[in-house]
């Protein structure tokens, strides 16, 4: 099925060596980083994780979001999702790929990687989560191959995928706990303390990937023989709109624990967010931007009339998706590091090799997803014409 | 506790063979069976032993900033720890901090200033439940049974989570070559100690309570540097000098209710006051 | 063949590309190399010894300074003891370097010939060259 990605139009090739050419400049970059040290970027003592981790998250999110189509086309035979299923499991592992790669640029000794296999350590939630990713991956690979050949031979998928597919649905979301643990069980990081991150992670990554997913798949219709169908996409926005609004209410929980309890550890990275702390603002733009992104995003698509129409829907869905990839991203990320245990502030901002190495991780994704995607059209393309001939 | 050779051979040998595998796994694991079986390791028989480790720091036996400096560099210097400038990119096993910054949450804005800004020489806890330790992808941190929290350098991958675990910001990474040089071309290591290594680019290090020195019968540097404000011993031994000095004087631990435990006890107060 | 003009060219690039390193290397002396041992420390040894003898020191130094690093850091186990009974203390820095003080002309050597690079030296302290 690959030699569907070895034949294109014009403008796919240009696509095609355009990411290349970012993907060239990242690896320059990342040689730079290898050599030089992570000093490089604008990470420190204090904030010493930032924009790689940041994608990671983000990024783990958008993988796991493939569950929105698994679970109600295989669990609830709702027959709209069974067109695009695969291009929600395909970008899952274009995203699967890019969060192992975030990691792998993240480290400081990369070549010594393997020592997470040759020392391994259950007590370690990394160690888990290397587990689950590689995991997803595999079970993504599989039953989107699996699947996709099966139906280029119009035959249904065989019995032996099944129950992975099944397994995907809860392994989806064991990526997304595992990571919000990373987090979550460290002493004296007041804004990674809390119990619903878990729930939070999951709520914003199943706004934000079906987001993109809808972006995709009216992509695809614009470029391509292969239509969804608005029902399916229709059916997907409500998704966004219920998983944003769920959100943003975790969000304002969060909120609203730390500033009625009034405990200033709890409070300051908050602050540091929204209003700055000690003078230190770096974030406070980013964060009222998220925030308005997320009310227009959510206005807009609660409203039947402007979800509905398919001229403001995407703009909709890049507010919402912006929103969380802000939030989740930098906000959490970096807020988390801030206070540093002194209560003393360090900013982070990423440099500029550092956005170099991170468009380069996104290209090669991107990259995987236009492989993948465009292997899938060619199989749907083909069966269409066929169906039309019989 | 020693490790005999066969005992390291099998451990070694059913890595390789997990990790590797080959038929010259096989040939090396005969070969060297029958060369060196009777090859043991041992601890040094001078080294000092304990059951945990502790400190007790006695913030009013060091006055001036030349008695801090002191401890600061008998530690970093033997230690071939960089002196970098920047402080995003700073190394530092053992620093001096004010009490506000020291013990957040725990100023309050009627206290005299004199103590506010007081001074605390501040480095690893050692914790006896150390989160960076259980957060460790591949236990190069890990906690010794005497209470010593290790660094293994060899083994870092350099991934951080540890400094993202640490409540006590005890860790630095090694953002740049620490042979390198800065701007003016200053070398960072200004005198390298020629006995002990130092690190390269992309691991976290930190205060190992000098366990080279405890395993050859030496006190921590900065406990030998201080002139008796920093008193190290054995904090299960109710004979030691430091349970004495923890059971008569008043001691606070930062963050302890972090749940870590901290080793590093701050004497506050004398006796008379406790 | 369809296509059959191309392939034969790819196929030959490749080949070309593959065998590189055997032409490029063709005719060029390549002597065995010979690390030396003649340390003013090792000159004034009574008995010219490493910690074990020399066809396993050949063979296994790498496994054994792998096995002597995890014994320090992790175990804190520094005296070897050799199968005569001799005693070493466990050091890579301290011990071994200061017999084979002459990095260049003993490490060097042979890892240079054999294109390994073990990155020992980027924390270990090179002892400084004598050149006697």
């Amino acid at each position: 099925m690959l030699e569907k990605a070895l034949t294109g139009s014009k403008r796919y090739w240009t696509w095609v060596i355009m990411l290349l050419g970012i993907i060239g400049v990242g690896f320059i970059a990342y040689m730079y980083q290898l050599q030089e040290g992570l000093g490089i970027t604008g990470l420190s003592r204090d904030v010493s994780w930032g924009f790689y981790i940041a994608q990671f998250t983000f990024l783990v999110g958008v993988a796991a979001s493939a569950v929105m189509l698994v679970i109600p086309y295989y669990l609830h035979n709702y027959k709209k999702f069974g067109k695009i299923v695969i291009l929600g499991e395909f970008l899952a592992i274009s995203a699967v790929t890019m969060c192992m790669l975030f990691i792998l640029v993240d480290m400081g000794q990369p070549m010594r990687v393997m020592n997470v296999v040759l020392h391994p350590t259950p007590n370690s939630v990394m160690f888990w989560d290397a587990v689950v990713l590689n995991g997803y991956l595999f079970i993504n690979l599989i039953v989107g191959w699996t699947t996709l050949g099966a139906e280029r031979k119009s035959l249904p998928p065989p019995n032996w995928v099944k129950p992975l597919i099944y397994l995907s649905i809860p392994w989806a979301v064991s990526i997304h706990t595992v990571t919000a643990f990373l987090y979550a069980g460290l002493p004296g990081r007041h804004l990674w303390l809390t119990a619903i991150m878990a729930a939070r992670f999951l709520a914003s990554a199943f706004a934000a990937g079906p987001a993109l997913l809808i972006l995709l798949v009216m992509f695809v219709r614009k470029t391509s023989k292969f239509d969804a169908g608005t029902e399916a996409i229709q059916s997907l926005a409500k998704i966004v709109t219920y998983a944003m609004i769920t959100n943003v209410f975790f969000f304002l929980l969060e909120v609203f624990t730390a500033m009625y309890s009034n405990i200033p550890g709890h409070m300051h990275p908050i602050k540091y967010l929204f209003v700055g702390l000690d003078g230190h603002t770096n974030l406070v733009p980013f964060m009222w931007t998220a925030t308005v992104l997320a009310f227009l995003g959510i206005g807009l698509l609660v409203n039947p009339a402007t979800r509905k129409n398919e001229s403001i829907l995407p703009f909709a869905l890049i507010a919402v998706f912006i929103s969380a990839w802000i939030d989740k991203g930098m906000g959490l990320v970096v807020g988390g590091f801030i206070p540093n245990p002194f209560e003393k502030v360090t900013e982070y901002s990423p440099t500029i090799p550092e956005l170099a190495i991170t468009l380069g991780v996104y290209a090669v994704g991107f990259l995987v997803l236009t492989v993948l995607y465009k292997v899938a059209i060619g199989v749907k393309e083909d069966n269409a014409y066929d169906t039309g001939h019989h | 506790m020693s490790m005999d050779r066969r005992r390291f051979l099998k451990i070694a040998g059913v890595s390789t063979v997990l990790g590797l595998g080959g038929a010259s796994v096989m040939n090396g694991l005969s070969r060297r069976g029958l060369e060196a079986s009777q090859a043991t390791v041992t601890p040094d028989p001078k080294g000092l032993t304990a059951k945990r480790w502790g400190f007790a720091i006695d913030v009013n036996k060091l006055g001036s900033p030349a008695d801090y400096q002191k401890c600061i560099d008998a530690c970093h210097n033997i230690h071939n720890v960089p002196s970098i400038e920047n402080p995003k990119h700073e190394v530092k096993w053992i620093w001096n901090e004010t009490y506000e910054h020291s013990f957040p949450g725990t100023e309050h804005e009627y206290m005299n200033h004199e103590f506010k800004e007081k001074n605390f020489l501040l480095l690893c806890n050692h914790c006896a439940q150390p989160a960076c330790v259980r957060v460790c992808p591949t236990q190069a941190t890990f906690k010794r049974k005497d209470g010593v929290v290790m660094q293994d350098m060899h083994r870092c991958i350099g991934c951080r989570f540890c400094m993202a675990a640490c409540p006590f910001g005890a860790r630095s990474f090694n953002y740049r070559d620490p042979r390198g040089k800065d701007a003016n071309g200053k070398p960072f290591i200004k005198v390298e100690n020629k006995t002990f290594p130092t690190r390269m680019i992309g691991v976290v290090e930190k205060c190992t309570m000098c366990y080279e020195r405890l395993a050859i019968g030496q006190q921590p540097a900065c406990a030998e540097a201080s002139n008796g404000a920093i008193v190290f011993g054995d904090l299960e031994d109710p004979n030691s000098e430091v349970r004495k000095i923890i059971n008569s004087k008043y001691t606070i631990r930062r963050k302890p209710e972090l749940g870590t435990q901290p080793s590093i006890y701050y004497v506050i107060g004398g006796s008379e006051h406790a | 063949m369809y296509n059959g003009g191309k392939i034969i060219a790819g196929m030959l690039v490749f080949l070309a590309f593959f065998t590189f390193p055997f032409y490029y290397n063709l005719g060029k002396a390549n002597a065995r190399p010979e690390p030396k041992l003649n340390t003013p420390v090792i000159q004034q040894l009574a008995e010219k010894k490493c910690v074990e003898s020399r066809d396993f020191m050949r063979a296994e130094h790498m496994q054994l300074l792998n096995d002597w690093r995890d014994s320090v850091v992790r175990d804190n186990n520094r005296i070897y003891k050799n199968r005569e009974g001799k005693e070493f203390s466990i050091s890579l820095q301290n011990t071994c370097m200061n017999c084979h003080s002459n990095k260049k002309e003993f490490c060097d050597k042979c890892h240079n010939y054999m294109a390994v690079k073990p990155y020992c030296f980027s924390c270990h302290i090179e002892p400084k060259e004598n050149k006697s």
